[in-house]
C-alpha cells in the first residue's frame, strides 16, 4: 500500500467498513427479481463491508459486556456458543438439521436487494454453523472443511459482524423452511456471542443503555416527557377544540398504555399517539402513560440476550405495580408487540394483578376495533377520502405474535380497523403480505444510518410491491403498526423517489376518522 | 461361520450400536435442552391438537416446503416416499415370516426402487443446477446423496441383474440378515451387488446420527413448529432446567450471566 498504515487492532479489522449514507435505491419496476449467477448478479461479498459502528467501551460496560474485543476471543466465543447450545433448543436443533435444500435462499429481502449470497438465510446461518461443526460435532472433526467446518478467525468474525447485522430477524425464511428453521434465532445467538467477546453494535447497545438508565430508547427523562406531552395536549386542543388528555403517571387509571417512545415526538409516529388519545377520550376510559415504562420497544431481543430483555421488560412490571391499572395495552410497535405478546408473561408475568377479563397485554388495534364493533366509538370513513390505503404487515407482528383469539388475527384485526376508517383500501401482492410479508429493511437493530445501503436494499421487495399498487390503484398511504417501520420508511421512501408522506400509522387513520363528541 | 460372514456380522453389530446409541443421544439432547421462550412461527395453532395437525402436515406432506419451492418439494417428496416404500419392502428380510402387507407391497410394486433412485438423481442435479443451492452446498451434501444413489443402484442390481428379477435371493438374504437379528447369521450371500449394498448401508447407518439426517427426529423438536400459541392464556415457564448438561469452562474466561435458572415448577 502506498500510504503509511498504522497497524490495525483486531477490532478495527473486524469492524472496518464502508459507509454510504447516500445510497439510492434502484428504479422501481414492480418486479421482485431473484438474483442469479447467469446475470452476473451474485457477487460474493458484495456487502461484506457494510457494517454498523461498534459500541464504545462505556456502552459495552454499561450492559456488563467486555469493553472491547478480549484477547482470547476465540475461546470465549466458542465457550459462549457451547452455553447457548445448552440453553436454546432452537439453536441446537437448527444448527443440526438444516439439509441445505435451498428453499429459503430466495426468501430474504436482504439477499433479493443486495445480491450478496451470504444474505441467503442458509448461507447466513452457515457462518455460525461452520463454527458449530468445527468445535462441537464429530462430523466436523472427522470431515473438516468437507462438512463445512471452519475455524473462527478474524476474517470469519468480520463476516459475522457484517452479515448478522444484515438480518432483521424477520423470520420470513422460517415460513418456507421444511423444518421451520428460524435464522433469526441464529443471528440472535451470533450477536449474543459477539457481545460476550466485546464486539457490540453501537446503535443497539447504546439504546439499550439509555433504556435501562432512563426508561426509554430516546433517553427522555420524565420531566422532558411531561413537557412534550403537555405541549402535544395543547396542539390537540387547538386542532379539535376538545380537552383530550395525554395523562402521565396517573395512579389507578383503567388502562396503562405502553408505547414506543418515538410516538411521543417523531413524525409520523405522533399522529398515532393522537389517535390513541382520541380513542380513549371518546370511549371515556381513564388511561395513563408511565414515565417508568415510557418505552414498549426492547432491543434486548435484537442481541439475543434473555437477561437484557428481561431487565428492560421489568420496568413495565414496575410501572404496573406503581400505577395499579386494570388493563395493559401496547401501542403500535412490531418487535415490541412480539415481546409483549409472546415473552412478557414469561419474563415479567404472571399478570395476576390485572383484570382477568381482558387479555394481558392487549394490542391497541384489538382494543380499538372492539370499541368500534360495540359502537362505543364512531368512525367517519370519509375523513380519509383523500387516501387510498394499503397495509404493510410488520414482520414481528405477522410471524412472531398474534392478535385476537383466532390464528391470523394479527392480519385481520388491523385490516378491519383500517377498513373501518377509510373508504379506499387496496391489498399489495399476495406474496408480500400476511405471513409472507417482507420486512421494511430496518428492523432487528438495523435502523442506523451508517448501514443505509443495506436498509435501502432490504426495503426493495416491499418498495416494488408498493410501487405496483401506487401505479395501478393510486395508493398514497401505507398504514403501519410499527415504530421502526415508520422510522425506516420515512427515511427510505425518498431513496426510491416516493414521497415520505405515504408512510403513516393505523391509528393516524383512526384519529382522523374518529367522530369526537358524538357520543353513541 | 466363514471369515467373510464373521467380518460382515461384526460390522453389523458395531454399526447398529452406533446408530441406535447415537440417535438416542441426539434425541435426549433435543428433549433435555430447554426452550426458554415461546417462539412459534405465527399464525400458529392455539391448541395442542392444532399443533399435532400442523406437525402432521409438515411430516406427511412437507407443507412449508411445498409453499417454498415446488421443484425441491417434488424431488424431496418422491425421494422420501420411495425411501419409505423401499424400507417397508426390506422388512421381509428382517423377520422370519413375512408380514402379509409387505408381501402385497412387493407384489404390486416393482418400480419404487427405480423411482427412489431417479428422485435422488434429480435432487443431485437440482443441487448443481440451482445456482443458489450450489452456492450453499458443501461436499458432504453430495457425499450423502451419492451414497444413497450408490445404495439404491446396488440394491436394484442385486435384485434385477444378478437374480434376473426373480425372488431367488430372498431365502439367502433372509438367512443372513434375518439371522443377524437372532444372532445366528447364515453365510453372506455371494451376490456381488448385495455385498457392496450391505457395506454401503452400514456406512449410511454409521454416519446417520452425526449427519444432517437427524432432521428426521429434529423436525419434531423445532420450536417454531411444535409450540402452541397461547402465551397470554398460559404462562410459559419460568423455565426450569431439569437436566443441565454443564460443560466445564476450559479457561477462566469472563462470560455474561445467562438467563436466570429458577428452580420452580414450570407452567404455573
Ligand atoms: C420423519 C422422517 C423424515 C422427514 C419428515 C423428512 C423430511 C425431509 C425434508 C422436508 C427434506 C427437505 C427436502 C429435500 O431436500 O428433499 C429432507 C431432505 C433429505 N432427507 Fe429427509 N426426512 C425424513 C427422514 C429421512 C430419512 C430416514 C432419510 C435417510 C436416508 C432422509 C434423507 C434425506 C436426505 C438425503 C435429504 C436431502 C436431500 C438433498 O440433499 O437434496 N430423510 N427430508
Ligand atoms: S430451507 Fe431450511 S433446511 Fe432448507 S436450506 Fe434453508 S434453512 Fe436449511
Ligand atoms: S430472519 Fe429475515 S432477515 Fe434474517 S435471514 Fe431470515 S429472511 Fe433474512
Ligand atoms: S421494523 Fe417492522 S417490518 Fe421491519 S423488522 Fe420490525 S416489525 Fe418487521
Amino acid at each position: 500500500m502506498a500510504e503509511e498504515t498504522a497497524e490495525k487492532t483486531p477490532i478495527e479489522i473486524v469492524t472496518e467498513s464502508e459507509h454510504n449514507k447516500n445510497f439510492h435505491g434502484p428504479e422501481l419496476t414492480g418486479e421482485i427479481d431473484t438474483p442469479a449467477v447467469e446475470d452476473g448478479l451474485i457477487i460474493k461479498g458484495v456487502t461484506d463491508d457494510v457494517k454498523p459502528y461498534p459500541a464504545s467501551e462505556s456502552m459495552q460496560a454499561e450492559l456488563g459486556f467486555p469493553e472491547t474485543l478480549v484477547d482470547n476471543w476465540e475461546d470465549v466465543a466458542v465457550q459462549r456458543l457451547g452455553e447457548l447450545l445448552e440453553r436454546y433448543k432452537s439453536l441446537q436443533v437448527y444448527l443440526d438439521i438444516c439439509v441445505r435444500c435451498g428453499t429459503c435462499t430466495d426468501k430474504c429481502q436482504f439477499y433479493l436487494g443486495s445480491n450478496d449470497p451470504n444474505n441467503m438465510p442458509v448461507a447466513r446461518a452457515e457462518l455460525l454453523r461452520q463454527v458449530y461443526k468445527r468445535y462441537f460435532t464429530t462430523e466436523g472433526k472427522v470431515f473438516g472443511k468437507l462438512a463445512g467446518a471452519r475455524k473462527l478467525d478474524l476474517k470469519l468474525l468480520g463476516d459475522w459482524y457484517a452479515y448478522f447485522h444484515q438480518c432483521s430477524q424477520c423470520r420470513r425464511c422460517s415460513v418456507f423452511c421444511p423444518y421451520g428453521i428460524d435464522t433469526a434465532e441464529i443471528s440472535m445467538a451470533a450477536r449474543e456471542i459477539m457481545d460476550s467477546i466485546g464486539l457490540g453494535q453501537k446503535y443497539v447497545n447504546s439504546i439499550l443503555g439509555k433504556l435501562h438508565e432512563v426508561g426509554n430508547n430516546l433517553g427522555m427523562n420524565p420531566k422532558a416527557l411531561k413537557a412534550t406531552l403537555e405541549s402535544t395536549e395543547e396542539d390537540l386542543e387547538e386542532e379539535t377544540g376538545q380537552k383530550i388528555r395525554l395523562p402521565l403517571d396517573v395512579e389507578g387509571a383503567e388502562v396503562l398504555l405502553v408505547t414506543p417512545s418515538a410516538d411521543f415526538f417523531a413524525e409520523p409516529h405522533v399522529e398515532s399517539l393522537l389517535g390513541y388519545a382520541k380513542v380513549f377520550h371518546q370511549a371515556g376510559i381513564s388511561w395513563t402513560l408511565s414515565s417508568t415504562a415510557s418505552e414498549a420497544g426492547n432491543f434486548g431481543m435484537f442481541i439475543g440476550s434473555y437477561t437484557q430483555m428481561q431487565k428492560a421488560a421489568s420496568r413495565i412490571r414496575r410501572a404496573i405495580e406503581e400505577l395499579k391499572p386494570r388493563r395493559l395495552i401496547v401501542g403500535e410497535c412490531g418487535h415490541a408487540w412480539r415481546i409483549a405478546y409472546s415473552f412478557w408473561n414469561t419474563l415479567i408475568g404472571p399478570f395476576d394483578m390485572l383484570d382477568p377479563q381482558y387479555p394481558a397485554p392487549q394490542h391497541i388495534c384489538e382494543y380499538t376495533l372492539d370499541l368500534v364493533g360495540r359502537g362505543a366509538i364512531k368512525l367517519d370513513k370519509s375523513a380519509n377520502d383523500e387516501f387510498t390505503v394499503t397495509f404493510h404487515d410488520s414482520c414481528n407482528v405477522a410471524r412472531g405474535a398474534a392478535m385476537g383469539d383466532e390464528p391470523g388475527g394479527q392480519f385481520e384485526i388491523p385490516r378491519a380497523l383500517i377498513r373501518a376508517s377509510c373508504n379506499k383500501y387496496v391489498e399489495m401482492d399476495k406474496d408480500t403480505i400476511k405471513e409472507k410479508t417482507f420486512c421494511c429493511g430496518g428492523g432487528g437493530g438495523l435502523l442506523t444510518d451508517e448501514i443505509m445501503q443495506i436498509r435501502v436494499q432490504g426495503a426493495m421487495p416491499r418498495m416494488q410491491a408498493l410501487h405496483t399498487v401506487m401505479e395501478e390503484d393510486g395508493v398514497n398511504f401505507m398504514a403501519l403498526i410499527c415504530a421502526i417501520c415508520k422510522a425506516q420508511f420515512t427515511k427510505i421512501l425518498p431513496k426510491y423517489d416516493v414521497p415520505m408522506s405515504v408512510a403513516g400509522g393505523v391509528h393516524q387513520l383512526v384519529g382522523r376518522a374518529i367522530e369526537l363528541g358524538a357520543k353513541a | 461361520m466363514d471369515g467373510l460372514t464373521f467380518v460382515y456380522s461384526l460390522l453389523f453389530y458395531i454399526v447398529i450400536n452406533i446408530f441406535f446409541i447415537g440417535l438416542l443421544l441426539k434425541f435426549w439432547k433435543y428433549v433435555s435442552t430447554p426452550a426458554p421462550l415461546k417462539i412459534p412461527q405465527t399464525p400458529a395453532p392455539k391448541t395442542a391438537t392444532g399443533v399435532g395437525v400442523r406437525m402432521f402436515q409438515e411430516v406427511v406432506f412437507f407443507k412449508s416446503l411445498f409453499r417454498g419451492n415446488r421443484l425441491i418439494w417434488l424431488g424431496g417428496y418422491i425421494m422420501h416416499l420411495g425411501l419409505l416404500f423401499v424400507f417397508m419392502k426390506h422388512l421381509r428380510f428382517f423377520f422370519p415370516g413375512t408380514p402379509a402387507f409387505v408381501d402385497t407391497l412387493v407384489d404390486i410394486d416393482l418400480y419404487t426402487g427405480f423411482i427412489f433412485l431417479s428422485a435422488l438423481i434429480f435432487l443431485f442435479i437440482l443441487r448443481l443446477a440451482i445456482d443458489r443451492t450450489f452456492y450453499v452446498s458443501v461436499f458432504n451434501d453430495y457425499l450423502l446423496l451419492g451414497l444413497l444413489i450408490a445404495i439404491a443402484t446396488t440394491g436394484l442390481l442385486a435384485r434385477f441383474w444378478d437374480y434376473s428379477g426373480t425372488r431367488a435371493m430372498i431365502p439367502d438374504i433372509k438367512a443372513f440378515v434375518g439371522g443377524l437379528f437372532t444372532f445366528n447369521p447364515g453365510p453372506v450371500p455371494s451376490n456381488k451387488p448385495f455385498m457392496v449394498h450391505f457395506i454401503l448401508v452400514m456406512m449410511l447407518l454409521a454416519y446417520f446420527p452425526f449427519s444432517k439426517l437427524v432432521h428426521s427426529i429434529g423436525i419434531f423438536f423445532s420450536p417454531t413448529r411444535n409450540q402452541i400459541d397461547n402465551t397470554r392464556k398460559k404462562r410459559w415457564g419460568p423455565w426450569t432446567v431439569k437436566n443441565p448438561r454443564r460443560s466445564k469452562p476450559k479457561e477462566p474466561v469472563a462470560v455474561q450471566p445467562s438467563f436466570a435458572v429458577k428452580e420452580e415448577p414450570s407452567d404455573s
